[in-house]
């Protein structure tokens, strides 16, 4: 396969080409109409709407039940909260509801994390809520390959999916392949190989906890980096074989800790008989502290969790047994 | 343009359809055979009625938590709707909705909806779908005048209106949200007068009324075939029943108040309507379309009755397509 390096923001904007390509099916609405998509697909397909999430949201829900697939970009999470009624009570019911008579094929993409000082409102990762709802699938890619491989997967796949990408992520760079692919939903990636202790990292924590792997080998501390893509499903299977295998693990979230995603891992690997007996050591969790997040770099920094303080939850591990 | 006099009669067999298929389903509640909640249509069915008639088999349209009603008018099976009523294997949701969430697709009945105010965007979305398409489908909402309070019906017309689409929003005007007075939840009279902000026509009829509001109907669907946008088409009406037909539940309303629509009624207007207008539709006539309903109805619930329950394992089922 032969490779290019692309940033992560334009890893999605490719799958949103090569996938509208593919099917004429598919549409964008967005409160702002991406120009490249306009100019290649035209303003039929590629619709700018109101600034009224609730309803573009439940029009996507409709047009999907009604044979189109819908690709919608929030921007913001934060922006998604005004459509919670249709995502909540419509979208992730609605085919079950209805006893599976019609599919709705919906891909909602939206930026989620922080560092950014766009402080509370603007600096949010609330996708365990949605990890709670049955009925949604739900991604978070960390590179441009696992962006663009995943969303084609989005796309294509016959139910609801909601993609939350990361806002310190946009500008990263990394390799794709010229090619076709996709990423299977649901596959969590072993990102670096170790045998001392395993982190397990959602979105631009991967890359944090890549580089404290890189400071703790020179302390000859082998880390494994598992990066679950997926948070619904979960791949449990890869993440419990990384903690069999290291019987160590840090949870590395830039959510708070509270029934987040970190915490249903934790339990998820606790809870499995033979991970259990596996751990050396109690799993350590890495999150952003439980707050509103502020505006200003001093207390935004101290809030999300960083490499140090993933070196600082494997150091704990590693003492604990 | 006036329905045939073939037509009416049609509109009379689903009105009285509705209404016999409802106080079954009301006395199976009761007695205990259907579960959860029941909402009655019984008073509004001119509406429905009058609206689908105006449609084709290909048009869509979306309901809310009063919705046995819009599916009777739109071609549901009764014995697919009792059955889901009765939480059977066989009924239109495999017995995961019951009355708030029947749907079905392949009559372009796109769903009941326990949220009011919910179906607004999603029908609003099949609209978007038929325009795209473009061979003049149109889409129409089922609503009450509590939704109408609700942001998803101002920024639903409000981009029905900007993209043109062909949309029917038909307001079942019954002057009650639930329990609660129109009177205490919005200051103007007629609903539809909002119209006028997002640029869109409107009209006001007695929803009582199959014909106007069969007339009514059959204008605005012919603007949104021909591509002219939505109408927002608000049909006076009201419940002759509670809010739910659960025991004991609540009714505020004033009893003179209900004694006046229930002189109302529109299926005796209708069968009035006929006797008058033809002279040869008479009570005899009017009592065998009857009989016949009540033979469907029966066999609905002898349908519910000999479909199994679902396995429990099949509560697993359906949570995702594959």
């Amino acid at each position: 396969m032969s490779m290019r390096e692309i940033s992560y923001g334009r890893a999605g904007m490719e799958a949103l080409v090569e996938e509208m390509r593919l099917d004429p099916k598919t549409l964008h609405l967005a409160t702002d109409a991406p120009p490249d998509l306009v100019e290649e697909f035209g303003a039929s397909r590629v619709r700018a709407t109101p600034i009224a999430e609730n309803a573009f949201t439940g029009i996507a829900i409709g047009a999907a039940g009604s044979g189109l697939r819908p690709i919608v970009n929030w921007s913001m999470v934060t922006f998604c909260f005004v459509a919670m009624d249709q995502i909540v009570n419509q979208a992730s019911k609605i085919h079950y509801m209805f006893g599976g008579q019609q599919t709705f094929p919906i891909v909602f993409r939206s930026s989620v994390g922080g560092g950014t000082s766009l402080a509370a409102q603007h600096s949010q990762s609330p996708y365990s809520m949605f990890m709670n709802l049955a009925g949604l699938k739900l991604i978070l890619p960390s590179t441009p390959y696992d962006m663009k491989g995943l969303l084609k997967s989005a796309i294509r796949d016959n139910n609801p999916v909601l993609s939350f990408e990361s806002t310190r992520l946009m500008g990263l760079k990394g390799e794709v392949p010229d090619e076709d692919y996709t990423v299977p939903i649901g596959v969590a990636d072993v990102k670096r190989e170790g045998s001392d202790v395993t982190v397990i990292a959602l979105a631009w924590l991967v890359h944090e906890a890549l580089a404290a792997a890189e400071e703790m080998d020179k302390e000859g501390v082998s880390v494994e980096v598992v990066d679950p893509r997926t948070l619904f499903p979960l791949d449990e299977e890869t993440m419990r074989a990384s903690v069999q295998k290291t019987g160590r693990v840090v949870i590395a979230d830039e959510a708070g800790p509270t029934a987040g995603a970190a915490a249903e891992i934790a339990a998820l690997l606790t809870e499995d008989p033979a991970t259990f007996k596996a751990l050396a050591a109690p799993p350590k969790r890495v999150c952003a502290l439980q707050v509103p997040i502020p505006y200003s770099p001093s207390m935004e920094n101290h809030v999300f969790p960083d490499r140090k303080r993933i070196i600082a939850g494997i150091r704990e591990v590693m003492a604990a047994g | 343009m006036t329905a045939s006099p073939e037509l009416q009669r049609q509109m009379l067999r689903q009105m009285q359809t509705i209404r016999r298929f409802e106080e079954r389903a009301s006395d199976d509640y009761r007695n205990g055979a259907i579960y959860g909640v029941v909402h009655c249509y019984i008073g509004e069915e001119a509406v429905a009625v009058g609206v689908c008639s105006a449609l084709d088999a290909s048009d869509q349209i979306i309901s809310n938590h009063r919705g046995h009603g819009h599916c009777i008018a739109k071609g549901a099976d009764l014995n697919r709707m009792m059955a889901e009523l009765y939480g059977r294997v066989d009924g239109y949701c495999k017995g995961k909705g019951g009355s708030m969430h029947i749907a079905d697709f392949a009559i372009g009945m796109l769903g009941a909806n326990g949220i009011v105010g919910g179906g607004l965007s999603i029908v609003t979305g099949a609209g978007l779908a038929a325009q795209m398409e473009g061979k003049g489908g149109v889409a129409v909402c089922f609503f009450g005048d509590g939704a109408s309070n609700a942001g998803s019906f101002h920024e639903s017309l409000n981009i029905a209106a900007s993209w043109k689409l062909p949309m029917l929003y038909v307001c079942e005007h019954n002057s009650w949200a639930a329990n609660t007075s129109s009177k205490m939840t919005h200051a103007a009279d007629n609903m539809s007068d909002r119209a006028a902000g997002y640029g869109i026509p409107s009209a006001v009829v007695d929803g009582n009324d199959v014909m106007a509001v069969y007339d009514a109907a059959v204008e605005a669907v012919a603007r949104a075939r021909a591509g002219e946008g939505p109408t927002l088409l608000e049909c006076k009406t009201y419940r002759h029943r509670a809010h739910t037909e659960r025991a004991g539940a609540v009714d505020p309303r004033p009893a003179e108040e209900i004694a006046s629509w229930m002189a109302r009624d529109p299926i005796p207007m209708l069968v009035d309507h006929l006797k008058q207008q033809q002279g040869q539709f008479s009570d005899k006539e009017f009592q065998a379309m009857d009989d016949e309903i009540m033979t469907a109805v029966e066999a609905s619930v002898a349908f519910a009755e000999a479909s199994p329950f679902p396995a429990p394992e099949a509560a697993l089922e359906d949570v995702f397509a594959d």
